[in-house]
């Protein structure tokens, strides 16, 4: 294991963690709902069966969600957003990423952020598997493959 | 007012995963390349957040329900089952091929990157054939 010290940004992950762990907290404490990204946006594809207040609140996170990087904007410069991913294998990943999620009932925040602060084992069962899945297949992408 | 603050824990998610640094994938491939250069910064980006939802959490479901003095909508999960752990992992799969999660997605989603719009239509694909045709497959065997 080596270190990319000229990409690791401690600081800014801890700052940029806190305040997303606080988006989080801000849902749970007001709203009384877990911010899993994958649940929330599944159950916007339920159709069936929705109770009255199923829809708006996912609709209101979602739009603060997908409008952050706008709102980012006013304020900082743009974030470097690079993907190096052509498209068959987006579609593939997305795919497999919709998919797993749902499957295993969560993903990096469901289980990540909020299942672990509330120190869940399944989420760590499912965190753990996530991570070692995703350790062992970019090592086979990138250094197996090529 | 509840409507607004759901709102902003929506943009305080996306905002912290802009400055965390995970809305760029080649950041996150960075940190799954771990017997390559390895990029550590996801861990910081998860102890600044664990630690804040660790007491945020805790403060909540003591109180046992939320500031308007409604139920919490908590998981009381507690099994570990296969789907859990195969999910799991097919979920990794894909993470490592894109970089993508399904929040960072959303805010990737936002800038307009059209390498984000086909990962997120292919991501609410698989989503929905999971919760459907997957689902009404399995149920029916079971049953």
């Amino acid at each position: 294991m080596i270190i990319n010290w000229q990409e690791f940004t401690p600081i800014a992950s801890l700052i940029g963690g806190t305040i997303l762990g606080l988006g989080a907290v801000l849902l749970i404490t007001f709203k009384g709902r877990i911010a899993g990204i994958s649940g929330i946006i599944g159950a916007l594809m339920q159709f069936q069966n929705t109770p009255k207040d199923h829809y708006l609140w996912r609709i209101l996170f979602l739009f603060g969600l997908i409008g952050s990087y706008q709102i980012y904007l006013i304020l900082f410069e743009a974030p470097t957003i690079e993907i190096n991913t052509s498209s068959i294998e987006l579609v593939m990943a997305g795919l497999l990423v919709g998919f797993g999620t749902r499957m295993g009932s969560g993903c990096t925040s469901g289980h990540g952020v909020c299942g672990l602060g509330r120190l869940s084992t399944r989420s760590f069962v499912a965190t753990l598997s996530f991570i070692t899945s995703g350790f062992i297949v970019c090592y086979l992408l990138l250094h197996w493959i090529n | 007012m509840k409507n607004l603050l759901t709102f902003l824990a929506g943009l305080g998610f996306g905002i912290g995963l802009i400055i965390s640094g995970m809305t760029n994938p080649a950041k996150v491939i960075g940190f799954l390349d771990l017997f390559g250069q390895w990029d550590p910064s996801l861990v910081f980006v998860m102890l600044g957040a664990i630690f804040v939802t660790f007491f945020g959490f805790k403060f909540i479901e003591k109180r046992k329900a939320t500031f308007f003095e409604e139920p919490l909508h908590l998981s009381g999960k507690t099994h570990i089952n296969k789907d859990l752990v195969v999910g799991s992992i097919l979920f990794g799969a894909g993470w490592a091929i894109a970089g993508l999660c399904p929040g960072p997605a959303l805010v990737a989603l936002g800038s307009g990157n059209q390498k984000a719009i086909i990962f997120v239509v292919a991501m609410l694909a698989g989503m929905y054939l999971h919760d459907h045709p997957y689902k009404k497959a399995f149920s029916e065997k079971s049953v």
